[in-house]
């Protein structure tokens, strides 16, 4: 077996764990912004389409690739700005 | 690879996994989201400029990638700072799918550039399984947003379930003889998109708007997915790390939210709760007329009652979200705490369209945390209670949920509010909650209606209260 993919295998393994962990304790008040963050995270999809963006030649995959840029980003910013807004929200008042 | 850029790889790594964790305590978790999203600055700042292809070049395009970034940051930013508290659920649902979509194009745009021949059995399989999730997400996400805008209904059909099982065999053959190289010209691809995302919208729309969140929380661990399917594609392991992350986590939160409605996944997604609508309804419509007539009442009387009782326990629901009512709310439980009464706050966990929901509006309102008191805490506690004020909440507290086998809700657990000495429901008019059930709490000797907008109600009880 590729050994990259054994690396892979292995991450994905100990990933799956520590999610589940990770989610195992969390009072259902902050289920909604628990999505909503989990949501912004996986934006890391924009680093695939900055990669291909940044190899396209021709016209067509830079506008497929612009296109997903931008969705990318609108998953990134509006996730995170999203979950800010609603956790402002459980901030102590002085 | 660039060693600096590995490095960056895993500090972004590290502080999704940080940030995630904080997102679970409510001190912490407004810091755990600006770390995971600093992380994921640095991830995207340190791809374009330090990551090399295989042939060794930086990327190019960087003018259009920056302008990308731009144009996606502005339409982001206004959209999540301009959407109401109450829309938040169909906003993560909208982003999610964005995220779903940025997947499929770039499985495509792979697709376009590298073709079927210079792919590795690995590689076809991670790029056709990136473009059939992500693109189930997309479509789902999308009809997921509008029911939850209102802008589309339940939509169902004879033989639903069949047509959705067959086209996503289609999408396996399909997908199957892409990867395996039988059928992998550009046609196909695109075929493949269609199918997918036909799937992901005939998935969506026979499920009602009530489940909607558990299906957002499955679309969006879907998304983290196809994410994780870019990681193996281009042996990126910051998108492995945050897309596994998200896909396990998101799963999780997912069985949670079933659990909290006391039902299966498979239930929620296949047996269209509060569907056959038309049959439900009328049975329970005539139910409800032979369980005798509901009273009404004035608010002069509910604010007597609440300023001598003792305790009263306010349940808010949808309907408070809808009427924008949080603030009247607070208003209300300052007044009656004045007079001395215990005001508390009974959430339901699937109260509202998602978890969570109530809390985070009525944290707008300045509601102090330690008020919010969950179900379990909050339900032996009615016995004693002296008035209970259901604001536009209807399906969790349906007793047919406990004593009704044949009731679509039988089981999930509810807020026994009926337990209390008086319950007084603030509700519009007589028609029935989201599940499309009669409820017949209204229909008891110890319950009281206050028909009107929640807000204008709620209003009419502040100044009824101030007035005593």
């Amino acid at each position: 077996m590729d050994p990259a993919l054994l690396n892979a295998l292995y991450l994905v393994i100990l990933m799956i764990f520590l999610g589940v962990e990770l989610i195992g304790h969390v009072p259902s008040v902050l289920h909604t912004p628990l999505m909503s963050g989990a949501n912004a995270i996986h934006g890391v999809v924009i680093i695939g389409s900055i990669i291909v963006m940044g190899q396209a030649t021709d016209t067509v995959s830079m506008v497929l690739g612009f296109v997903a840029v931008v969705l990318g980003t609108l998953n990134v910013v509006g996730g995170f700005v999203v979950t800010n807004r609603m956790l402002e929200m459980f901030k102590k008042k002085p | 690879m660039d060693a600096l850029l590995s490095i960056l790889y895993l500090v972004a790594s590290v502080s999704f996994i940080t940030g995630l964790k904080m997102l679970g305590s409510p001190k912490t978790a407004r810091v755990g989201n600006l770390i995971a999203a600093s992380g994921m600055g640095l991830a995207i700042a340190g791809t374009m400029f330090l990551y090399k292809g295989h042939d060794g070049q930086p990327l190019h395009n960087l003018e259009w990638i920056l302008g990308a970034l731009a144009v996606g940051t502005g339409i982001g930013w206004v959209m999540a700072m301009r959407v109401q508290m109450t829309a938040m659920p169909q906003m993560v649902s909208f982003f999610n799918g964005m995220g779903g979509a940025c997947a499929a194009v770039i499985s495509v745009m792979e697709y376009k550039a590298v073709g079927a021949a210079g792919m590795t059995f690995g590689s076809g399989l991670a790029t056709v399984a990136g473009l059939v999730i992500g693109s189930v997400s997309f479509s789902g996400s999308i009809i997921a947003y509008l029911k939850l805008e209102g802008r589309m209904n339940d939509i169902r059909f004879a033989g639903q379930q069949f047509v959705n099982n067959g086209l996503l065999l289609v999408a396996l053959a399909l997908g199957g003889a892409i990867v395996a190289g039988v059928m992998s010209d550009m046609t196909m691809v695109m075929v493949l998109l269609a199918v997918a995302l036909v799937f992901g919208i005939l998935f969506v729309l026979p499920i009602g708007g009530a489940d909607m969140p558990v299906v957002i929380s499955l679309l969006n661990s879907f998304t983290g997915v196809a994410a994780a399917c870019g990681g193996f594609l281009y042996d990126n392991m910051v998108m492995l790390i945050g897309g596994i992350l998200v896909g396990s986590a998101g799963t999780l939160l997912t069985f949670v939210m079933t659990k909290a409605m006391n039902r299966s996944l498979a239930n929620v997604l296949f047996t269209n709760f509060g569907g056959d609508g038309a049959g439900g309804g009328s049975g329970g419509g005539s139910g409800g007329a032979g369980g005798g007539s509901v009273r009404e009442v004035s608010a002069a009387d509910v604010a007597v009652m609440m300023a001598y009782g003792r305790q009263v326990v306010i349940v808010p629901g949808y309907g408070l979200a809808v009427a924008q009512a949080q603030h009247v709310c607070k208003q209300l439980q300052q007044e009656l705490e004045e007079k001395g009464v215990t005001v508390k706050y009974a959430i339901h966990p699937v109260a509202g369209r998602m978890p969570g929901h109530m809390n985070v509006l009525l944290a707008e309102a300045d509601v102090e945390y330690d008020k919010l008191v969950e179900m379990e805490e909050i339900n032996p506690e009615f016995a004693t209670t002296d008035v209970v004020i259901v604001v536009g909440a209807n399906d969790v507290v349906n007793p047919a949920a406990k004593t009704d086998p044949t009731s679509p809700i039988y089981g999930m657990p509810i807020l026994d509010v009926e337990d209390a000495k008086n319950v007084i429901v603030l509700k519009r008019s007589m028609k029935a909650g989201y599940a499309g059930i009669d409820n017949e709490l209204f229909y008891r000797p110890n319950c009281s209606m206050l028909f009107g907008d929640a807000k204008a109600s709620l209003t009419n009880l502040v100044n009824e209260v101030k007035a005593l």
